[in-house]
Order: structure tokens, then sequence, then C-alpha cells
């Protein structure tokens, strides 16, 4: 995605400049190893600020959210996935975006090289397929391809699924991604192998929010968890009221879900939170042929009801 | 105070006479994160971390913590009546603590121990425990604490600094509290203190990360507070509470009261300026209500409202832990700068 940058900062200077948006919405270099801002543009000269490599992870979707001016995003496949869906939602007309479509070859994992590396990482670098993290006593070359976010190694849209722009060619889409391992891994267990997976999996949570808040679809005006009058779940880190958490939150996203890995790349905890809307993504697509934010025409399959629908499910 | 050698062969063996006296406290790992919990009988320490995850305020005001307990069940004499449970304030020992952790509790106290107000939850635990510091012989790239009125050696908040000196451990006591530690665990080879000093002067000259705070006090307020770089520092926030949980020296709680059946429990969780939760009113208004608003806030508190209410420095002990841990890059460095910088003139139009 080398160069990606460039043609980023050249599109949107125009745009800004010809008066086609009021603002861009991208993201600026960070002040940390494989973080990058999200940040928002509005004057043409300061486009030079807005960068793109490994370390865009996460949703610009998430910032579009009822906005009212006329903005350009810079989109990956799954964000135009999300502003799709959005779009459905009523979150944001299509009128309103300049879409700037970026063909994406991946995110890395920022905690997997995190924990690789003995010492602190001073610095990660692209370089094409490889990806170069400097420590303080080493310097490594590692495979982009065996450090990526978990949801970006099986990820069958990599294109933008609706834009204005692009920044580059298309890239050729993965095909023989295995999408589901690690859901049949967890669907194969028993019971109690599956309670204590759970539980061993939220353990570490401490309720922060940051999965939701990294979430495109948890834009509800007030979240079940914070509703007051009545309060519905309690407030520590009890884990039947953590778990009553990202069960449902992970519910109130099937159908809706284009398995981004915000949330798990938001988490400060590092919990694999995604395999929990992993599986309802999975049970869409096998029931009902769905993949979420694919077209700007039909609404999620748990949203909508058709009068010749079997109902055979209702035993 | 004397500073005291220990081998490390001597470690476990102290540390399992100390666990006859106290309960042991340290950072423990738990899939590659750092955090500290109550130390199992025989288990260690690891101090094979940078800083844990969440900070060592939990040792003392945990993330939930019952105040009472009560009944509802009409039939018993006392339903109704909070009653507060038996708590155990037996004498603890926090092992492994940074010293940004242990300043951070006197930051704290500000709040929680004043002559007009004694949080007794919070004094009961912080006087029932012994502070025994590991010193930062490699402090991190995020690490600004000796410009946050700390340092990788610091001792204040500290009974004990522990320095691991390769083969050795050196233990400088600072208080009587931490003379009586040491003298339970049974280390008492007395060592030359100077050897503590050249570490302490090569750990501070690591820290390459630095805030300046020295104008913050003379700003104006209201002119802070209107400051225009608030609405880009804010627009990446995704108003999660990381931040909050993971710093040593946010302090804010809420109080909930759960039934379960006819029992019930009131108790008190950490809170979050960051959530909307946080300050709306019962009427349904939320002072406030936006991200921008909230943001400002955490930052306003931590660098303008804190420096001018205690006179005693910025509200942050420079962990660094904020900026490792915010999944958006917000970095409380970079804010301070815009704060402690900030010229209103600059930003204002003049007339033509």
């Amino acid at each position: 995605m080398l160069g990606y940058t460039d043609k980023i900062k050249e599109i949107s200077e125009r745009l800004l400049k010809e008066g086609k948006v009021d603002m861009v919405i991208g993201f600026k270099k960070g002040t940390m190893p494989m973080m990058n801002e999200p940040c928002v543009i509005k004057k043409a000269e300061d486009a030079g600020k807005l960068v793109w490599d490994s370390n865009c992870g996460i949703n610009l979707a998430n910032y579009l959210t009822d906005r009212k001016e006329k903005i350009g995003i810079i989109a990956k496949g799954c964000d135009s996935r999300n502003i799709a869906t959005h779009i459905v939602e009523n979150k944001i007309r299509r009128d309103q975006l300049v879409i700037i479509g970026v063909p994406c070859k991946g995110m890395i994992d920022r905690h997997k090289i995190a924990s690789m590396s003995e010492t602190e990482i001073l610095s990660v670098t692209d370089a094409g397929d490889e990806i170069i993290v400097k420590a303080e006593d080493s310097e490594k070359t590692l495979k982009k391809a065996e450090v990526l976010q978990k949801n970006c190694a099986v990820c069958t849209h990599r294109n933008p699924v609706i834009y204005d722009e692009l920044v580059a060619d298309l890239v050729e889409e993965q095909k023989d991604a295995d999408r589901y391992a690690d859901v049949r891994e967890i669907e194969a267990m028993s019971a109690e192998e599956k309670w204590k997976y759970f539980d061993d999996l939220l353990a570490p949570c401490i309720r922060c929010y940051a999965c939701r808040n990294a979430c495109p679809l948890c834009y509800c005006p007030t979240c079940f968890v914070d509703e007051s009058r009545p309060q519905w779940v309690g407030k520590s880190t009890d884990p039947m009221d953590t778990r009553t958490f990202h069960f449902l939150r992970a519910y109130h996203c099937a159908g809706r879900c284009t398995d981004c890995g915000s949330c798990e790349r938001a988490c400060p905890a590092g919990i694999n939170i995604r395999v929990l809307t992993k599986k309802l993504e999975k049970d869409c697509f096998e029931s009902y042929g769905w993949e979420a934010g694919l077209t700007t025409e039909d609404r999620p399959p748990l949203d909508t009801y058709k009068l010749n629908d079997p109902e055979d499910f209702i035993k | 105070m004397k500073v005291i050698k220990i081998d490390k062969k001597d470690w476990a063996g102290g540390l399992g006479k100390l666990s006859d006296a106290y309960r042991l406290f340290g950072p423990v790992k738990d899939k590659d994160v750092s955090d500290f919990k109550e130390l199992a009988a025989g288990e260690l320490p690891d101090f094979d971390f940078l800083n844990t995850n969440l900070s060592a305020k939990s040792a003392v005001f945990p993330q939930n913590e019952v105040m009472f307990e009560y009944s509802l069940d009409e039939s018993q004499e006392d339903h109704h009546i909070m009653k507060e449970p038996e708590k155990d304030y037996s004498p603890r020992a926090v092992i492994g603590i940074r010293p940004c952790d242990a300043a951070a509790f006197l930051l704290v106290k500000r709040n929680f121990d004043t002559p007009e107000y004694k949080d007794p939850y919070w004094i009961r635990a912080y006087e029932a425990s012994t502070f025994v510091g590991l010193a930062c012989n490699d402090p991190g790239k995020t690490c600004f604490c000796t410009t946050a009125g700390c340092g990788p050696f610091h001792e204040d908040g500290l009974d004990v600094l522990i320095a691991d000196a390769g083969d050795h451990f050196l233990a400088k006591a600072i208080t009587e509290k931490g003379e009586a530690l040491l003298q339970a665990a049974g280390w008492g080879a007395e060592a030359d203190g100077g050897q503590i000093e050249t570490m302490k002067k090569a750990a501070e000259a690591k820290i390459s990360s630095t805030v300046s705070t020295d104008s913050l006090k003379d700003k104006v307020t209201t002119e802070l507070y209107d400051a225009s770089f608030w609405e880009d520092t804010a627009f990446a926030c995704l108003n999660c509470g990381t931040c909050t949980y993971v710093c040593p020296t946010c302090w804010c709680f809420d109080i909930q009261d759960e039934n379960y059946g006819k029992a019930g429990i009131r108790m008190r969780n950490w809170d979050s300026c960051m959530y909307p939760l946080f300050t709306i009113h019962g009427s349904g208004h939320n002072p406030r209500g936006t991200k921008t608003q909230r943001v400002r806030q955490r930052f306003m508190h931590k660098l303008k409202y804190y420096v001018d209410k205690y006179g005693a420095g910025i509200q942050c002990v420079g962990c660094g832990r904020c900026v490792r841990l915010c999944p958006v890059n917000i970095d409380i460095r970079e804010v301070c700068e815009f704060m402690n910088s900030y010229d209103p003139a600059a930003t204002t139009c003049k007339a033509a």
C-alpha cells in the first residue's frame, strides 16, 4: 500500500479546494508505533497531514454517525461496508459523502507484534509485503501476511464496495481464506468447554466499552448497559453482567457486522472479542447467504420480513 | 535510612516469611498482560514488565467495592438497614509497585483524605498497606515521569524502594513501615547506598519523553476552556473509559445498589468522565452532553483545575498508560503542550 498516502493527500486536497466537501475524515500519523489517529481535515492546506499504512485499523464509518456536513471519507473495504450499512440504517446520506476508496491489503495486529518483541518497539514500518520492526536492540523483518489482524487474514472484501474515488487499482480478493475456522473450533466444544472458554475470554474485561465505542454499529443514543431508568445490567465486573454486556452487544450486531476488527483492535485488555460477532456473521452467511454492507439496496436479514417467509424454524 | 542487599536466592524465602504477617499483592502475568493481584500462597510477583496494564490503584481502591449489605426480607428484624460488611484491613504489602503508581496515591489522597472529608474505605486500605516499590532501570518510551513530578527511582509514597542490581536487589527503607517489612522478611545485610544513586542517575537519563507544565497555572481557565483545539483533539476519541480506568490518579466512582432476590449490596464502582451517564441529571439534561465537552473535562481536571486547586502540580505522574492503551492514540503529552502553550491572542482574528 506504499504510495497510497500521496494519492489520498492529492484527492483530499482537491475535494476541499473545489469545495466538494466540508471535511475529509482520515488518519494522521500517531505518536506511538502501530498507531494512527483518526482525524478530520477541514482546510486544503492541511491535507498533507493525512497518512495511510497498515496501522489504519480503526473503522472510520464510526465517525460519520448523524453528521450533517458534506464529507470526504477514506474507506478501505470494511469501512465502505459499514458506510453502506450506515446509509441503509439512515445514519448518513449517500449524497453527503465522497467516498475515497482504498483497496486494502490488510492491517497488522498490534497486540501480536508487540508480544513478539522482547523489548519495547520503537518503530514499525511498511515495506510492501514486509513489515520492519525496530526495537531497542534489534531489527526484524516480518512477513506482513503472518502478522495481519485475524479478521484481515480471512477478509474476502478488501476492495471498497462503494466509492467515488479510488487511490489505487483494485487488489485481488483472497479466495482460499477459511473464514470460520476459529468459530468452528468453538462450535465443536461441549457446553462445559464453551462455558469455560467464554469465562476465560471475558475474565480480563474492565467494562471500559472500548469495543462498543469503536464499533460503527453501536450508535444507540443510550446503550442498554447505560440505561438507568430502569437499569437493566449491573455496572460492576461481575462475570454475569460482563457476559450479558458482551453477548447482548454481539446479538445487536447480528447481520450488520462486517468483521472489521475495530472492537478487537481497540480492546485495552487484548480480548479476542471478535469471536462473538464472528459466530453471528457466520450464521447470517450460512442461513441467509448474507454478508453485511455489500449493497445499499437491501436491509439486513434480522431487520426485515417477507410475507411469504415459510417460518419453518418455528416448531 | 539504610540500604539492604537482598540476594536473589533469599527473595522467595523472604516473601514467604512476609506472607505470615502481610497479605501480599504484586504484578502477575496472564496471557502476556501484567496486572496487580493478590498473590496466592507461594506465588512470586513477576518483575518482567515495563508497567502493569491497570495501575496499582486497585490495591487500595478496587474497581468494585461493597460498602453496605442489606436485606429486603421484612420477616427479618434488621430489614432495610444498611450494614457494613466485615472487611480485611489486616496489613498488606504491595510488592513491585512502580514509583509512579506509589506517587499517584499521594495525589489521590488529596481527594480521599481531607480535613473536611475522609473516605473510610480508601483510608483504611491505604493505611493497611506497605508499598514496596520496584525502581525502573529501563523506563519506557512513553514514560514522562521526570517532568510530571515523579521519576524512575522516586521515593515519595513508597515505604521501600527496591532496585534490581543483577544477582541481587538493593532495598532502601524509606519509612518505618518499610523498615519493619524488611525486618519481617529477614533481609538485613546492609549495603552501600551509593549504587542506588548511580542507578537512579542512569535511569533518569534514559527518560526521553517530557511534558512542559510551567505555564498551566497562569492560563486563564475560561480561555483554556474555550480554546479552539478541543474539537480537533476530541475528534478521534471513542469516549470509552480506557484512559480513566488505567490511570493511577483517576479517582471517580459511582454508587449502585444491587439486589439478588431479597439480599442487596450497596457498592461503589469506578466511573469515568468519558461516559455520558457520568453527568446526566435526573431531569434528563446532560451538562456535559458532547464528546468534546467530556474530553475537555478530563484534561482540564488533570492539567488545570487540579493545578489551581491544590497548587501542587498536575494530576498526573507520567506513567504513560493512557498514551499506550488509548485505542485511537489520543496523547496527553500533546494535549498538555496545547494547553501549556495556548495563546488566545494567536487564534483570535485581528480587526482589519
